[in-house]
């Protein structure tokens, strides 16, 4: 820019700014093309197709596509056929696993970060490196190892075997372990459930059915995730662990705690941020499960590795049902953000409440 | 280990404690170690062995006899060079684009004062709360509409920038002083000049932590390439990895060929991990904060 005339002084200020709005625009550009295109644009047409029963062929923009409403919808609670109970089927399965996953990673990660932080031990890097390399590797690549883990003569039978245990056929034991831990210490008979709990339940699943517990084959997916993630939250836990002041532990050892009082009334305290972030993000990875299921499993044995996720792509890409599909997605949407902002409510009492507490103990 | 040499005789059962609970923790995290990275030992040793003593001695490190049958077969076999070639062209391309498309977006939401900038910035936090897997469907129907599907552009494009790397390059920009770029301002350099040879060579930690992220989240992605392309001329390396396993090799478990392939599907994650470890590190970090 070129100043010839001093008068021209204001219009140098506002000519400048153009230009910087200009630029910020230019340099916002190629984001928010991509990002407008590939991610709310789809979102806007996949509601539309969650409205109609389009099956892929040609385009679903045109009118001879068929309008179905919220049918897609409504369909998967209130209508009695197999899509609602594949549907239900995938949610009890996911419900399991999310109850088993979340709290098994975020204790794993919580133990990791303290052994790992301990000051007295050596090494801490590499151990470190070495629980957190799962979280980096491929989801797929370290399927097909697990695949081989638990083969029906792989690592793990022969691990068992070793021990004089006989190992399940993994992946094709759909037996729910509730349903085991139920018949094994004889409150019911397996094989032969009580009618009360055949008969009826809610949205076309029997009562026996929801209360299956996770199956074993489940628990191969279930162990992988564990092992996966575990790193990546010890991680986030070291870095809060890193935080704590030394002072705020040298104070509580002159005031005589033992090394569980510690744990319990200065670092957990300290820790509640991190730990409602592990859990959140736990709480949302776990619902949004799919390569795992995909190359694991395909949702077998008798559908018990079926979640949401996995049926969503199902039902469009192997059924051709994309509207009903879509739908599943959208309602996995809900469930994932109701649940994020129930735990961010959640959080946001707690953390007020760590707050003075960990103040006072200082 | 704390060494005292003249302290009074009650320290003592202290120690001894100590003692314990260092053999104990080293206990733990040796255990932990072999229980987090064994599998990965089995996936090796086992990807040498022949079909038979994988299938006998599936636990065993040592492969018996050592046999590059598994290897032989995964690339004169199968299409897994192509795929290879594939992962490694977008890999490269989408990295390239989200280290410098990311940047530029959050330098511009840092630094630049435009009209909107509030609601961008707004904007791109609320997609990266989205979570990706219902998006599966949603991704196909455009690339399907604009006609791209099944294609590399369709491989990249999608993916090419990312709202969570700029929100971590913006995070950084806000943490860097104003005073060198106000400088090259008054010199007279214009925004972008600015931005490119001042700026960004300040950024040389968040720009090698954004471009490990984004390697090793496109090296790694499935799903993506699951909805994006169906030819298996097109497919990355984890999507060939997926179909060899669900059964297009024909008769056989041919666990040796599969773990070698999936191998050669962690070898270049595993080697920037081991180089990079502390950005890996800082990446997992700040991908946590934006949660």
């Amino acid at each position: 820019m070129d100043i010839t005339s001093g008068s021209a002084h204001r219009r140098i200020g506002r000519s400048s700014a153009t230009r910087e709005n200009l630029a910020g625009w230019l340099f916002l550009a190629p984001v928010v093309v991509i990002l407008g295109l590939f991610m709310l644009l789809p979102i806007v047409m996949a509601l539309w197709v969650s409205l109609t029963s389009w099956n892929g062929q040609g385009s679903p923009f045109t009118g001879r596509t068929p309008f179905v409403g919220l049918d897609n919808y409504t369909r998967l609670f209130t209508h009695d056929d197999l899509a609602r109970q594949d549907f239900m089927t995938s949610i009890r399965n996911n419900v399991y696993y999310v109850a088993i996953v979340v709290p098994v990673q975020t204790v794993l990660a919580l133990g990791l970060a303290l052994v790992v932080n301990s000051r007295m031990l050596k090494g801490k890097t590499f151990f470190r490196s070495a629980f957190f390399f799962p979280s980096v590797t491929s989801s797929v690549a370290v399927s097909v190892v697990f695949l081989f883990i638990f083969a029906n003569s792989g690592a793990v039978s022969s691990l068992l075997g070793t021990f004089g245990i006989s190992s399940p056929e993994w992946f094709s034991d759909s037996r729910g372990l509730l349903h085991l831990l139920l018949s094994g210490i004889g409150l019911v008979d397996g094989d032969n459930p009580p009618a009360a709990l055949t008969d009826g339940g809610p949205f076309g699943l029997s009562w026996w059915d929801w209360l299956s517990g996770p199956s074993v084959a489940m628990c191969t997916i279930i162990i992988l995730v564990v092992w996966t993630t575990s790193g990546t939250f010890m991680l986030i836990f070291l870095a809060a662990l890193q935080d704590i002041p030394v002072t705020l532990e040298e104070a509580s050892l002159l005031d005589g705690a033992n090394r569980w009082q510690r744990l319990r009334y200065v670092t957990l305290p300290m820790l509640k941020p991190s730990l409602f972030l592990v859990l959140t993000l736990g709480l949302i990875g776990t619902w949004q499960v799919f390569d795992q299921v995909y190359v694991m499993s395909q949702g077998n044995p008798a559908k018990t590795t079926l979640t949401p996720a996995y049926l969503s792509y199902r039902t469009a890409f192997r059924n051709f049902d994309y509207g009903s599909g879509t739908a599943i997605s959208f309602i996995l949407f809900l469930i994932i953000v109701v649940l994020t902002l129930v735990q961010r409510w959640v959080m946001r009492e707690r953390v007020a409440d760590a707050g003075p507490r960990t103040r006072r103990s200082s | 280990m704390p060494v005292n040499t003249d302290r009074t005789a009650n320290r003592r059962p202290a120690d001894g404690r100590s003692l314990v609970s260092a053999f104990v923790g080293y206990a733990v995290l040796i255990f932990s170690a072999l229980v987090f990275l064994y599998p990965f030992v089995i996936q090796i040793a086992n990807s040498f062995k022949t079909e038979p003593d994988a299938t006998a001695n599936p636990l065993s490190p040592i492969p018996h006899p050592v046999s590059l049958a598994g290897y032989d077969r995964v690339f004169f076999g199968t299409d897994l060079p192509l795929w290879l070639g594939n992962s490694l062209l977008v890999t490269i391309i989408v990295t390239i684009g989200r280290v410098f498309f990311d940047s530029l977006a959050g330098y511009a939401l840092a630094r630049l004062r435009f009209r909107g900038r509030r609601a961008m910035f707004g904007t791109i936090v609320a997609i990266i709360a989205v979570p990706g897997v219902v998006l599966f469907i949603p991704k196909f129907l455009v690339l399907n509409q604009l006609g791209m599907y099944d294609s590399y552009s369709a491989l990249i494009l999608p993916v090419i920038v990312d709202a969570a790397g700029v929100f971590i390059m913006k995070q950084f920009f806000d943490s860097i002083p104003v005073s060198v770029e106000e400088a090259a301002r008054i010199d007279g350099a214009g925004v972008f000049r600015t931005f490119w040879s001042v700026v960004l060579p300040m950024g040389r930690p968040a720009l090698i932590t954004l471009t490990i992220m984004s390697f090793q989240g496109t090296w790694n992605e499935f799903p993506h390439s699951l909805v994006a392309v169906q030819s298996p001329s097109l497919f990355t390396l984890p999507r060939g990895l997926a179909d060899l396993v669900s059964g297009s090799l024909g008769v056989g478990t041919q666990y040796p060929l599969k773990l070698g392939a999936a191998v050669l599907a962690t070898i270049p994650v595993a080697i920037i991990f081991v180089v990079f470890q502390r950005y890996f590190i800082r990446g997992a970090n700040e991908g946590a904060e934006k949660g």
